[in-house]
């Protein structure tokens, strides 16, 4: 059977290789797969549960953990849904609208993707630190952004950025404004419009920035690194905590979170699949 | 309900779409607006339906059933617009599409549940789909499409009926039928409406009466026939049906067309004769009257009537259009000789109409 699917399909003459090419593409492919992506996983797994279960059990239920735990969460369910917003205005002015300066803003909207995680992290040292532009006004006012959970959120809001904007504006673009105009004239308000023709066109093309948005507020690693200051149980987030155990040498506790990490990545990865079928079937 | 534009002029950018408008719809007819693309056509029916706005002049002003709508957006003039390519809400069955105008109605006129129900069944026995009501848009077909849009459009029960080119995207069978069945329609609901249109065939066909348009301007306003055989410039008898084209000059008080040497185009002081190809007859020899000298070049005769191409002394292709039976009378044989006698026709010199005397 396993031959079977390797035979190409297509009938016509010369654009069949022969199967031992065939066998060795999907060999080659199945092994790059395996060694990259498969095998790192298994060793996380294998690491986080080599001392057994109960230690796993005890490295993630451990104080400084759940607080990691906690305010990655946090973050990631202030940065999602503050993208949410930006990115639903923004594809809906940038795909329906034609004005002067609309190439640049959809640069700016890549920006984030185009610059290091840690440079981006670095801007907010350089704006609210306490020997940036802003800094000795906050101080005075007690305000504390970097090496606290602001600014946390607001990095990881920044490098989250671009992720439901990007999904949206070609979708969008596509689908014209022919939907909107017909709702209008037939007495739609604005807002009916919106609800019942646009969003339920774009609704899966959401999901997925939505997915996409969270896998990464949860994962972001450089720019939070930069601003958090590392302080236990209070700016650590997961990816954060797990560098930090491992740097302690105590590679089970960080195997163990760093499981916690893949954990959220799967699920991340069956929802984008379901939202992609459902994309392509729905 | 009559619909008056007054002053109505458009610009994008350094594009005059349209210029200074002046029309009125009357209740219950159905006009087309006929032109070729870019005479503003599609601009003026959107201006209507209040999707696109006209410059603001002092003068403009938009009335329906005498009252000005210039100020009220779209989805306040109750208008019925159908789209080109029908704009259906493509998550939605086609019963949730056409129950959609009643479904956003502010709550104190919204239909109850049952109402809406009957009203969108009713709908679809009028267009002819009554088992199509859980198809989605993408498993019909285009003319079940347009059909659709149509009954979407009448659910509001709009005032006015405006349908962006409401064939256009159809073959040709499926078009002759819609036609019919739109004429038929439009006999049974009496909703003022105007359709676009560049078919000079389908305006004919539908309309009561005819706006032919051509660079942002009303060229003529009349009925089908009176644009038909009565057109008031030489713009509206070329666009309506094929013509023939005939150069000439005018020389003192007359326009020349029996010339020899070939004219230089841009000239000065030309005269074109315009001859219908169902208006020439063809005869051996020159007889008393005008009549113009061409050569047989080919015959058609596939067809309910026989079509002959000629190529006359300046080498210019001439239509003519004959009914079977006259073609096996005149017996014509290909390369022959022969001349053109036409039996109605129009001069037009410089820009107007040619009142003066011509010759053959």
């Amino acid at each position: 059977m396993f031959i079977n699917i390797l035979k190409s399909t297509d009938k016509r003459p010369g654009l069949n290789p022969p199967l031992i090419v065939n066998m060795a593409i999907t060999v080659i492919a199945l092994g790059f797969l395996f060694m990259f992506v498969i095998m790192p996983l298994i060793i996380v797994l294998k690491e986080a549960f080599s001392a057994g279960l109960s230690l796993w059990w005890a490295s993630i239920t451990e104080k400084d953990a759940l607080s990691a735990l906690r305010l990655t969460l946090l973050v990631a369910a202030i940065a999602v849904p503050v993208n949410l917003v930006f990115g639903l205005a923004a594809s809906w002015a940038l795909a329906k609208f034609r004005f002067k300066g609309k190439s640049l803003i959809i640069t700016l909207i890549d920006l984030p993707f185009a610059v290091s995680p840690v440079v981006s992290g670095l801007i907010y040292v350089l704006l609210f630190g306490l020997h940036g532009w802003l800094g000795p006004w906050l101080a005075q006012h007690d305000i504390q952004i970097i090496f606290a959970v602001p600014g946390i959120v607001l990095a990881t809001i920044f490098v989250t950025f671009p992720f439901i904007a990007r999904e949206l504006i070609p979708l969008m673009s596509e689908q014209g404004t022919d939907e909107e105009q017909a709702a209008l004239s037939l007495g739609a308000s604005g807002w009916q419009t919106f609800r019942r023709v646009t969003l339920p066109n774009i609704k899966w093309g959401l999901m997925y920035g939505i997915i996409l948005c969270n896998a990464r507020a949860m994962g972001e690693f450089g720019a939070v690194s930069v601003v958090s200051g590392h302080i236990r149980g209070e700016t650590n987030t997961l990816p954060l905590q797990v560098e930090v155990l491992y740097n302690e040498y105590n590679f089970v506790a960080a195997f163990a979170v760093a499981s916690l990490l893949a954990g959220l990545a799967l699920v991340t990865l069956v929802l984008k699949s379901i939202v992609e079928w459902k994309t392509k079937h729905g | 309900m009559s619909i008056i534009l007054k002053n109505i002029s458009k610009t994008f950018g350094d594009f005059h779409a349209l210029k200074n408008i002046n029309i009125e719809f009357q209740s219950g007819e159905l006009t087309a607006l006929l032109g070729p693309s870019g005479s503003g056509k599609t601009t003026l029916l959107r201006i209507v339906a209040g999707l696109e706005e006209a410059d603001r002049g002092a003068n403009a002003d938009i009335l329906f059933d005498s009252q000005t709508v210039t100020s009220s957006p779209v989805n306040r003039r109750q208008v019925g617009f159908v789209f080109q390519h029908y704009a259906l809400f493509r998550h939605m069955t086609v019963f949730e599409n056409i129950a959609f105008g009643l479904r956003v109605k502010p709550r104190d006129q919204r239909p109850s549940k049952q109402d809406i129900k009957d009203k969108v069944n009713e709908l679809l026995r009028l267009v002819q789909l009554e088992n199509m009501a859980g198809r989605y848009p993408s498993q019909l077909s285009g003319g079940q499409r347009q059909r659709i849009a149509l009954a979407r459009a009448l659910a509001i029960e709009p005032k006015v009926l405006l349908l962006d080119e409401p064939f256009g995207a159809l073959d040709a069978q499926v078009r002759a039928e819609l036609r019919r069945w739109l004429r038929k329609l439009h006999d049974t609901l009496h909703v003022t409406s105007i359709f676009v249109t560049h078919d000079q065939e389908e305006a004919l066909e539908v309309a009561d009466r005819i706006v032919v348009m051509n660079h942002g301007a009303i060229e003529q306003i009349g009925t089908p026939n009176e644009v038909f055989h009565r057109p008031a410039t030489e713009f509206v008898m070329q666009f309506l049906g094929d013509v023939n084209v005939f150069h000439g000059r005018i020389e003192s008080d007359s326009a020349i067309f029996n010339e020899t040497v070939p004219l230089i185009e841009g000239q000065e002081n030309t005269a074109r004769l315009l001859v219908r190809p169902h208006d020439l007859t063809i005869q051996s020899t020159p007889g008393k009257g005008p009549a113009l000298p061409a050569k047989v070049y080919r015959v058609l005769t596939a067809g309910p009537i026989v079509k002959v191409e000629l190529i006359d002394r300046h080498n210019r292709l001439i239509q003519v259009h004959l009914s079977h039976d006259n073609y096996n009378q005149t017996m014509l044989k290909l390369h022959e000789e022969v001349y053109l006698v036409p039996r109605e026709s129009r001069v037009y010199a410089n820009n107007d109409a040619w009142t003066g005397a011509y010759v053959i």
